[in-house]
């Protein structure tokens, strides 16, 4: 089971705001998905990922249709 | 120089303040330059002889001949006349471009749909892949190749002039964020530039198109880079060429100035916490500096150093009339949000980019206290 943060309706950087407090929340290994509407978050995501060390894994979309950004704790 | 009235203005990517030699040749050819210029009568040659006074000084400035010159009414009509002509004259229709084009080619692109276009990706700096786009620009039904001389949002120099394309394929170069401020590529068909970029007047686009090329006008109208967008504004074309050349005459001393207040800016931003700044450190235009602070929103960082006294500009979604961050930044893998674009005036004291420096330390701060991060 996937940690999940609903972020749709949230413009940027909200999605990434989330991101940056829920990721402490998991273990090291484990992935987290963001769920977000916003545009930005499609490059953002990444982004953020590479700059803080952790791992894009890349995008799924959620049942409704919503892209979901998944990234991997690692440290 | 101009005097202090623009300070804290710092956007000059969008558009420089009007440049002490095109205002007051300006005033000068508006009470001489009123007549049309295809005509024979008095009043007609004397506009003739300013707008091809006009054609000649833009032509040097630029690496071109008077008869290769012709002025459009904005840049983005310059860059759509350049970029569609080169490809109407051409069988095929496709146009290889880098990611990071100005909007305005990228709309001429878009503007008829086509398998055959193809956008090359860039590196994280922003420059693009040459091979990539050499290898694009030999596929079937590329009718021209659209790559700019430096890229207007991050700064990073394009390596126009090493690109290897087979004979028949045109070059349209976008030079507008280049004009005035660096050296120019020499290998292109044709290309654009915007007057208002290097301290013209706005509603003056230069497009320079090659005799040794085949360029058809896209729109209605007669060929020919005489008349471009119907009648020529003759003064403001003789203000943007006499603009060009008092840039061009310092352009070295303000390029040394500008890249160490740049710098300057560089050290500042690079020191906040979770910022990163985008665009080639080195090999980039001199007046132009790209950040993106994690965890800001770019309207925010905007206002809040509007309030202070500081405009620039922000390739953020917040900021844009859409909901799609710029282009250019998403291309390079870089952060979209918190993104400040900085373009110094030739005339920005070091004083006024401490004033900026301190000013944006103390906005991202504030900002970042409200959100608890």
């Amino acid at each position: 089971m996937t940690a999940e943060i609903d972020c749709r309706g949230r413009v940027c950087p909200g999605p990434i705001i989330e991101l940056a407090k829920a990721l402490p929340g998991i273990a090291v290994g484990d992935v987290l998905a963001v769920v977000a509407d916003d545009p930005a978050a499609r490059h953002d995501v990444p982004a953020w990922c590479r700059m803080r060390g952790q791992e894009y894994v890349g995008e799924e979309t959620a049942d409704d249709g919503v892209p979901r950004y998944v990234v991997r704790r690692l440290s | 120089m101009n005097v202090t009235s623009a300070r804290g203005y710092l956007d000059t990517a969008s558009a420089e303040p009007l440049h002490p030699a095109a205002r007051e040749t300006l005033l000068a050819a508006l009470d001489r330059g009123y007549a049309d210029p295809r005509r024979l009568h008095r009043a007609g040659r004397d506009a003739r002889l300013l707008l091809d006074n006009a054609r000649a000084v833009v032509a040097e400035c630029i690496g071109a001949r008077a008869d290769e010159i012709g002025f459009a009414a904005s840049g983005t009509d310059a860059v759509h006349r350049g970029l569609l002509g080169l490809a109407r004259a051409r069988s095929g229709e496709g146009v290889v471009h880098s990611a990071v084009e100005h909007s305005a080619v990228l709309q001429a692109v878009g503007w008829q749909d086509s398998p055959a276009h193809q956008s090359v990706p860039v590196d994280a700096a922003g420059r693009v892949d040459l091979a990539a786009m050499a290898d694009a620009a030999r596929r079937p039904g590329v009718a021209v190749v659209a790559l700019q001389a430096a890229n207007q949002e991050v700064g990073t120099v394009q390596p126009v002039d090493a690109l290897d394309l087979p004979d028949d394929v045109p070059l349209f170069v976008d030079a507008a964020a280049s004009v005035g401020r660096l050296p120019l590529p020499t290998r292109w068909s044709a290309l654009a530039a915007s007057a208002h970029k290097w301290g013209g007047p706005g509603g003056v686009g230069v497009l320079a198109v090659r005799r040794s090329a085949r360029w058809t006008t896209p729109f209605p109208g007669d060929d020919g880079l005489d008349q471009l967008s119907g009648s020529t504004w003759v003064p403001g074309a003789l203000a943007a060429a006499a603009a060009l050349q008092a840039v061009l005459a310092e352009r070295d001393e303000t390029a040394a100035r500008q890249h160490a207040q740049v710098d300057r800016i560089r050290a500042c931003a690079g020191a906040l916490p979770d910022t990163e700044v985008v665009g080639d450190p080195v090999d980039r235009l001199p007046h132009l500096i790209t950040f993106s602070c994690l965890y800001v929103s770019g309207d925010e960082l905007v206002a809040g150093l509007d309030r202070r006294g500081f405009g620039v500009a922000s390739g953020s979604a917040c900021t844009a009339s859409t909901l799609e961050p710029s282009h250019v930044l998403a291309a390079m893998g870089a952060l979209t949000h918190g993104n400040v674009r900085v373009s110094l005036r030739a005339d920005t004291t070091d004083d006024e980019v401490e004033g900026f420096c301190a000013a944006l330390t103390a906005v991202v701060t504030d900002i970042r206290a409200g959100i608890g991060t």
